[in-house]
């Protein structure tokens, strides 16, 4: 018997696109959207347009990096938000107690993935849904906040002051802040983790089916609890991005920005599902959102809800998309 | 093969769960080299003898060594790192992965932790190539057909310098072409000196490709044997005990009648119906007391048709008319209402509910047509599904036990018992028997018999002709998800008859006889 039988018994054969569809169309659709800009308001074509779009945005797109790692597992995670405010207040509420601002960076950083580290421990040793876990660390981080301080706390340190009115640009005018620099470290490095490791391409595997990456062989158990401590790591890093971005803390900030991170991530073409999607596509996805909020202020007329309407339609646009194209791959 | 030493070998293996002897003092061994078969009834040990080598359970009594060593695996990767390796039945596999990555994932190629995706395409096209495949390593795994996935499966297993590989019914989703090219792969691994234990329900394909043969039954062993000192007729004898003449009785029975259809009206009487994309429009009658065969290969639309008549899925085309009535079947509560039943041939996905006891496993479907706000009196229940587990001869006949803890034979039963207590009028039978063992599968064939000398109609569908042809009194033959032909099971058709018909497709039905 020759094996050409088998090779035919294949389906069909996918397009190179499939896998990238979901991604692709997001850019289409970004490109559009500047297009209307551009072809609309003069002041938009402008470079420094976009950068603020990311100095904007660039909390919002180390979170969603986090969030990618989860969502390709098949998790969930929505505690995101009140830990991004959390490490802000406690950093705030630390530097206004004159700790040194090295002390504080380094705290900070340890809050997020500690309890992502235990929010994964939950939801792996006692088999609990990730969305009642994070959601329980949701509460805690808010309620932690507001235990902190009741206000907003100012931030007046000098480190932090300077990073937050450091300007990287060029001869021109064109400038970024420190922030967009450390997202973009993030997300590639978070890439690269997903492209080239083996903790990466588990965190796929987990997302196909937790039970064949069981029977593999694949560390299913620590591969998911890490997934959670990068995704808090991930909301520390963007709380401190936030805190350069404010200079402040309080205890109500990015009250729901864990449904923002999780819409641009799945704009951006992860499955809700799992084991597909790329950390390029949430940039993307963050980039969307971001353009919206900016065609909105340029428009002036439109009350900022807007925003949400138009995010609403996108994201139920997307779904339906990955829908569709779930099931033609069946 | 005598001449060199067991690569494994389990002595004394003893296994209890709750309620449950699994494995009592079973001895094993496992020559480099040769295809062993292990055999059984379902409940018979197989899997647990398998799950206790490969560490998924412990053991609690016996020993396992493996090439000269005492070992204790404490998982299935313990094992397959120490040359153990195992392809399920089902394909455990990521289909989101590519090829590539589904065979290396977990032991890529590494250079300072970064996997080297080039050198990774490369060892797995060697490898594919050692089994005669010919992959787009760098497609998604899900775009191929179960069977190359299970070939892919197998490319995984033995890349791990597997000295044991252990098959557990890797064939049983398969067609003829693709259990011979699994085949030859497996000849191939044995001359290459690896040790193969096959699992399978199918006889035929244990004297295709086995070289020695154990059998176990009730978790104790009956023997190991040469293949060829062990007749076909022989091995069944072992495997069932001394249950065996029910399927000699089953064969000794006469051709079906066909004189019962031409009575009255017909039961079922569908026309035209047809659904996009699932099947194209087909007329079909059942009338009560008829058993219908539906025969064709893998996706030619048998459970299409079975859903139609079922309402799991709406019919854009034709129409069902039921007892003289036309009626519409738009969901399966509506179907059950109107007495039709289906056993699904997915037993897993859409069957039993494994955390249920046999019991409520058993009511589920009663307690649905009655409505959920009339529940059905506890020893109403209890007198059902005793007799039911004692008609059906389910073991272990505890009706509290979870469903997950029954063997699939048995598992397949307590399906069976759900629809058979609503009391269908029809009763739509996808693959009843399919990997389930022989006595199980005697004793729902001769059910089936019963049944519709009871008066109930059936539509039986299934992969295998011999049963199709055993059961009905008349066959429709589905190819390419059209039905091309009704045969009346007479005297004159036999196996290769619908074989012919499948093989020749639309419009040649009447010319087969």
């Amino acid at each position: 018997m020759s094996s050409t039988s088998l090779t035919t018994g294949r389906a069909w054969r996918p397009t190179l696109a499939r896998r990238h569809v979901p991604v692709l169309a997001t850019l289409a659709l970004l490109l559009v959207m500047y297009g209307i800009g551009v072809s609309q308001y003069r002041a938009f074509s402008g470079i420094q347009v976009v950068f603020n779009v990311f100095i904007d945005n660039g909390f919002l797109l180390v979170v969603a990096v986090g969030m990618t790692f989860v969502i390709l597992t098949g998790g969930i995670d929505l505690s995101v938000g009140s830990v991004v405010a959390m490490t802000a207040m406690v950093s705030a509420a630390l530097l206004q107690d004159g700790v040194p601002a090295a002390l504080v960076l380094v705290v900070a950083l340890l809050i997020g993935p500690v309890l992502g580290f235990l929010m994964g421990c939950a939801i792996h040793f006692f088999d609990i849904q990730p969305f009642i876990v994070t959601l329980a660390g949701m509460f805690f981080a808010r309620g932690m906040c507001t235990f902190i301080s009741d206000s907003s706390i100012p931030i007046t340190d000098g480190f932090w002051t300077a990073v937050s009115q450091e300007r990287i640009g060029d001869p021109r005018g064109n400038f970024v802040s420190v922030s967009v620099l450390i997202a973009f470290a993030v997300v590639l490095v978070a890439a690269y983790v997903l492209a080239y490791t083996r903790f990466g391409r588990t965190v796929y595997a987990i997302g196909g089916s937790s039970q064949s990456a069981l029977l593999m062989g694949l560390p299913v158990g620590r591969t998911r609890i890490a997934v959670y401590t990068v995704s808090g790591l991930c909301s520390a890093i963007g709380g401190i991005l936030l805190s350069f971005y404010t200079l402040s803390g309080a205890p109500l900030i990015a009250v729901g920005m864990e449904l923002d991170v999780i819409a641009a991530v799945v704009i951006g073409g992860t499955v809700l599902t799992g084991g597909s999607g790329y950390v390029f596509g949430t940039v993307l996805g963050v980039l969307v959102l971001g353009v919206i909020q900016t065609l909105i202020t340029f428009d002036g007329s439109l009350n900022s809800w807007w925003t949400r309407i138009v995010i609403g339609g996108l994201l139920f646009a997307f779904i339906l998309l990955q829908r569709l194209i779930g099931i033609r791959f069946k | 093969m005598t001449g060199s030493p067991p690569v494994l070998t389990m002595t004394g293996i003893s296994k209890t769960f709750p309620g449950v002897r699994a494995l009592h003092d079973v001895d094993f061994r496992l020559f480099p080299g040769e295809v062993h078969a292990l055999m059984g009834e379902n409940g018979a040990g197989k899997s647990t003898l398998i799950k206790v080598l490969t560490g998924v359970y412990e053991i609690d009594a016996g020993t396992i060594t493996l090439a000269g060593e005492q070992v204790a695996f404490t998982g299935p990767m313990r094992a397959a790192a120490a040359g153990v390796s195992t392809v399920y039945q089902e394909v455990n596999l990521c289909t989101n992965l590519s090829v590539a990555e589904n065979i290396f994932i977990g032991r890529e190629p590494r250079r300072l932790g970064a996997i080297r995706w080039g050198e990774m395409r490369r060892r797995a096209r060697e490898l594919l190539a050692r089994l005669d495949l010919d992959l787009d390593v760098t497609a998604q795994l899900g775009t191929y057909s179960l069977a190359v996935q299970q070939m892919v499966a197998i490319a995984r297993a033995i890349d791990v310098r597997a000295r044991v590989l252990i098959l557990d019914e890797p064939t049983s989703s398969l067609d003829a072409g693709e259990v011979a090219q699994l085949f030859r792969i497996m000849r191939q691994l044995r001359d290459q000196g690896i040790a193969i234990l096959f699992v399978t329900h199918f006889l035929d394909q244990v004297y295709a490709v086995a070289d020695r043969i154990t059998v176990l039954r009730n978790g104790t062993l009956v023997g190991e044997y040469r293949t060829g000192e062990l007749p076909q007729f022989s091995l069944v004898e072992k495997m069932l005990g001394k249950e065996l003449d029910v399927l000699e009785r089953l064969d000794e029975q006469q051709k079906r009648t066909v004189a019962v259809r031409s009575a009255a009206a017909p039961l079922v009487d569908a026309a035209e119906l047809g659904r996009r994309g699932a099947v194209a429009p087909f007329s079909l009658r059942i009338h009560a007391g008829e058993v219908v065969g539906l025969a064709g290969l893998l996706g030619s639309g048998r459970t299409e048709v079975a859903r139609l008549l079922f309402g799991a899925d709406r019919a854009d085309h034709g129409q069902v008319t039921l007892d003289g009535g036309r009626v519409s079947l738009r969901s399966p509560v509506q179907a059950i209402d109107r007495g039709v039943g289906f056993c699904s041939e997915n037993r897993r996905a859409e069957g039993v509910i494994p955390e249920l006891s046999v019991r409520e496993n058993m009511i589920l479907a009663m307690q649905a047509a009655r409505g959920w706000l009339r529940p059905i009196p506890r020893r109403r229940q209890d007198e059902l599904v005793e007799r039911y587990v004692k008609a059906l001869s389910i073991r272990p006949a505890d009706p509290e036990l979870p469903v997950r803890n029954l063997s699939g034979g048995n598992q397949q039963k307590v399906l069976l018992a759900r629809w058979l207590i609503t009391e269908p009028r029809l009763l739509i039978l996808d693959e009843p028997t399919r990997g389930i063992d022989v006595g199980a599968k005697a004793e729902i064939q001769k059910l089936v018999l019963e049944l519709s000398d009871g008066g109930m109609a059936v539509l039986f569908i299934s992969a295998e002709l011999e049963e199709v042809l055993r059961l009905s009194h008349r066959v429709a033959v589905m190819r390419d998800r059209t039905m091309v032909a009704q045969l009346d099971n007479d005297d004159a058709l036999d196996a290769d008859g619908v074989m012919r018909t499948i093989a020749r497709g639309a419009g040649s039905g009447e010319a087969i006889r």
